[in-house]
């Protein structure tokens, strides 16, 4: 142990509270309004992904766009660093 | 005018009912007419918040279905001559209520003159729930400062931003307002519970009211009277301000800071 992390304090419980729900406000509102199976998408897009790579679960990005009559569905994935 | 507000939150036990009687209470002691309807059919318990339960002849229900007209159910305060309150029915059949149905008790009430309608959600995302917020002008939503309160409450600002007739007409929707209850500056300060400024920051609301955690509020419901009127209580402070802000006026937050101890009471005190 360094020995900064005796002077770094765990982070409070509404630290952590927060956290957690900015996380998942976020995520609950990117699939708001779109079809049902989004949710259930991403996570199956997930898998596949992850036989191949190992992804943070929160590395996959859905979006669903309406533009002008006709519907985009965009993904982004962040891959892990080199060596990460 | 006509204005109609529904106070929501998707979590129950949140403070939605307490809430919708001291704001119809404070709007109505600042010389509004207020009518105050309980939306949770099933379950009524404004009656009870709002002492008035031995009073109840007909309900909700029964005007939407014929039995009686508008002004036999509309229940007269006895404190205070501008309000009204509507009843909850306690028939089990979900159903009774209809957005026709809602829509002409609404209609009448705006056609009689009163200046807000405050429309008490049942907890969940439900028929009940929905038709609360369904004609609303702008929606309060309570909040306690707790992880699943305020995942729920984001998930009611959805059904605002989509169930709703303002929403679907398109005019700049209905206005939204946070309201959280059960703030307890001390475990903030000591970072055990979500600060004001996190839950607005979560979810992107400005907050009309911060309600602090007081016994006052259970005494208030023991006794059938809005916590509001309890002059000695900072709970009805907190509560006389989120009316102020209601109708306009720029108030700074109470009682969201942990009051500052003195020197000897730092050193010596508990």
């Amino acid at each position: 142990m360094g020995l900064l992390a005796l002077f770094r304090r765990p982070p409070s419980s509404a630290q952590v509270a927060k956290e957690r729900l900015r996380i998942i406000v976020a995520q609950e509102r990117s699939t708001r309004g779109g079809p049902d199976f989004l949710p259930l998408l991403r996570r199956e897009l997930l898998e596949v992904i992850r036989r191949y790579v190992n992804v943070d679960p929160d590395a996959i990005q859905i979006n669903l766009e309406r533009e002008e009559g006709r519907d985009v569905l965009e993904l982004s994935v962040a891959l892990p660093e080199k060596g990460g | 005018m006509t204005e109609i507000i529904v106070v929501t939150s998707g979590k129950g036990g949140v403070g939605k009912t307490t809430t919708a009687a001291s704001l119809a209470a404070g709007l109505a002691r600042r010389g509004k007419r207020v009518a105050v309807i309980d939306f949770d059919i099933g379950l009524r318990n404004l009656d009870l918040i709002m002492g008035c339960e031995r009073r109840v002849v007909y309900d909700f229900v029964n005007v939407i279905q014929g039995d009686c007209t508008l002004r036999q159910a509309l229940i007269k305060d006895k404190r205070l001559d501008n309000l009204f309150v509507l009843a909850a029915s306690q028939t089990r059949d979900k159903e009774a209520l209809s957005v026709e149905g809602v829509r002409r008790v609404l209609d009448e009430l705006t056609a009689d003159g009163f200046d807000y309608i405050i429309c008490d959600s049942p907890a969940g995302i439900e028929k009940g729930a929905y038709l609360a917020m369904y004609f609303a002008d702008r929606a309060i939503v309570v909040v306690n400062p707790e992880v699943s309160s305020v995942r729920d409450s984001d998930r009611i600002l959805g059904l605002l931003a989509s169930k709703t007739l303002r929403a679907e007409q398109g005019n700049g929707g209905v206005q939204e307002h946070l309201l959280l209850t059960r703030y307890s500056p001390r475990r903030v300060a000591a970072g055990e519970m979500l600060s004001v400024a996190d839950v607005r920051e979560i979810l992107g609301l400005e907050v009309l009211g911060v309600v602090p955690e007081s016994a006052d509020v259970l005494s208030a419901s023991n006794a059938g009277s809005p916590v509001i009127l309890n002059a000695e209580s900072i709970a009805s402070h907190a509560y006389e301000d989120a009316v102020g802000r209601l109708l306009g006026e720029e108030l700074p937050l109470r009682f969201v800071d942990e009051p500052k101890k003195g020197f000897f009471a730092r050193m010596f005190g508990s």
